[in-house]
């Protein structure tokens, strides 16, 4: 039983950190809650539906299928996420200001939330496809009660969801004059991380080089099976001896994301 | 299974790269045109004006090509397709290794490869319920579907032993590469 919690915690953990990050990133948005209850529902769907085909897709591409669906997947969600970043850079000041003067009228942003809307449906996707397909696996011989899995697998659903409510509570607690600069530069890093899981896929499928491997090792500061490696490689895909190919993807992200961002708060806050 | 137009021969080991190439390539290029013309029109869009893809479109910026040195862009695509063409070229095949899962366990559960060389793992699992290959060592991780097969290529490692698990049956599901 606390084997299937711990199971099913792990693939939880990233989608509901991400979930709290972005109900935090998004609080001046009017009806956010509802976009990204929208997000969930679309993603737990998709999730079924992958997981119940996850057989066929494996078997695309000789036997990278995976790889390659998940690799796309990823790709669109740190499109989403940067587009969400360069677009609040450029009218999240003008939408505060409208929010206040006007009160309940900043419905304007649904354009940068209907773009998380999507990175949280795939994030979810993504990875309840996983617990989805662990669920089928319970009910189709599981050699121990299935009771006590089905408990155990709730068990890890509730502990995913509190750490997702704990970083949505602590994100909120940020003074206003930061809080802005830390979602936006926290949803940078999931996006960058996203990016260095991508590299990792396409490397897997043997469709990219690993370059120098590993780049760096710091397994010894910070081990990838310990607590905090888990939490960290579920936020922000730290890896402790990563590829160069997984480090350039990430940097490039990180470096081409946030000039984006400056170029959009200079230039259309003025012209707007 | 001939989805997407890849061919499968009899023998799983004999892939065909530049088949895979070609589309991954495609695709790549195909978002970064995306994703420039949402910047673009992000950019352009007026906090209280609906976005508007229709501009951006008939301006045909979906279409026209980009164009390295006036398209930053274009720098980043053109640097990913050499590299994805590069990695076609320089790929040697080796016959692949075969490992089944049975009753949560890896057949065989130890592997040895040459050190400093690429091979691919055909793992099949035989039973009902869905596994995972995990190995942190060997940054690996790859999900395989009941009665299904999973191809994952390792390498090229240093000498050591590397461990690898079923994520989903960690008691029973051990295993380890060799790397000499």
């Amino acid at each position: 039983m606390l084997n299937a919690a711990l199971i099913v915690f792990r693939e939880t953990l990233e989608a509901a950190l991400i979930i709290g990050i972005v109900a935090a990133a998004t609080r001046q948005i009017a009806r956010n809650g509802l976009w990204i209850t929208l997000g969930v529902a679309i993603g737990l769907a998709g999730a079924v539906a992958v997981a119940s085909v996850a057989g066929q897709i494996g078997q695309w591409a000789n036997g990278m299928g995976h790889e390659i669906f998940n690799a796309s997947v990823l790709a669109i969600a740190v499109a989403m996420l940067a587009w969400h970043n360069i677009w609040m850079a450029g009218h999240g000041r003008r939408l505060a200001d409208d929010a206040r003067t006007i009160g309940s009228s900043a419905t304007s942003g649904e354009v940068a939330i209907s773009a998380v809307t999507i990175a949280i449906a795939l994030t979810v996707l993504r990875e309840g496809s996983e617990t989805v397909l662990f669920f089928f696996g319970i009910f189709a011989g599981a050699r121990v009660s299935v009771a006590a899995l089905v408990q155990g697998s709730l068990l890890g659903l509730l502990a995913g969801a509190i750490v997702g409510v704990l970083i949505y509570r602590g994100l909120m607690r940020i003074p206003v004059r930061h809080f802005f600069a830390v979602t936006a530069w926290l949803l940078l890093l999931v996006a960058a991380g996203m990016a260095a899981q991508l590299a990792q896929l396409l490397i897997q499928a043997d469709l990219l080089p690993p370059l120098v491997q590993p780049l760096w090792d710091t397994s010894g500061i910070v081990a990838p099976d310990s607590a905090l490696g888990t939490l960290l490689h579920a936020m922000v895909g730290y890896e402790a001896q990563p590829s160069a190919t997984e480090v350039a993807f990430a940097v490039v992200v990180l470096v081409s994301v946030w000039l984006a961002t400056r170029y959009a708060r200079r230039h259309v806050a003025k012209g707007a | 299974m001939h989805a997407f137009g890849w061919a499968r021969g009899a023998d799983a080991s004999a892939r065909l790269p530049m088949r895979v190439m070609g589309p991954v390539a495609a695709l790549t290029y195909g978002l970064i045109i995306l994703m420039r013309s949402i910047i673009i029109q992000v950019m352009m869009t007026p906090t209280h004006a609906p976005l508007d893809f229709s501009r951006t479109l008939r301006k045909k910026r979906l279409v026209q090509p980009l164009r390295i040195g006036r398209r930053a862009a274009g720098i980043p695509a053109s640097c990913l397709t050499a590299v994805l063409l590069l990695s076609a070229v320089s790929r040697a095949e080796e016959p692949a290794i075969e490992i089944k899962i049975r009753d949560h366990r890896f057949v065989p559960a130890e592997i040895e490869i040459p050190a400093g060389e690429k091979r691919l793992l055909i793992i099949e699992n035989e039973d009902a319920t869905v596994e995972e290959f995990e190995s942190h060592s060997l940054h690996r991780e790859k999900i395989i579907a009941p009665h299904a097969k999973a191809s994952v290529y390792v390498g090229p490692l240093k000498p050591g032993r590397y461990e690898f698990q079923g994520e989903y049956n960690e008691p029973t599901a051990k295993g380890a590469i060799v790397a000499k």
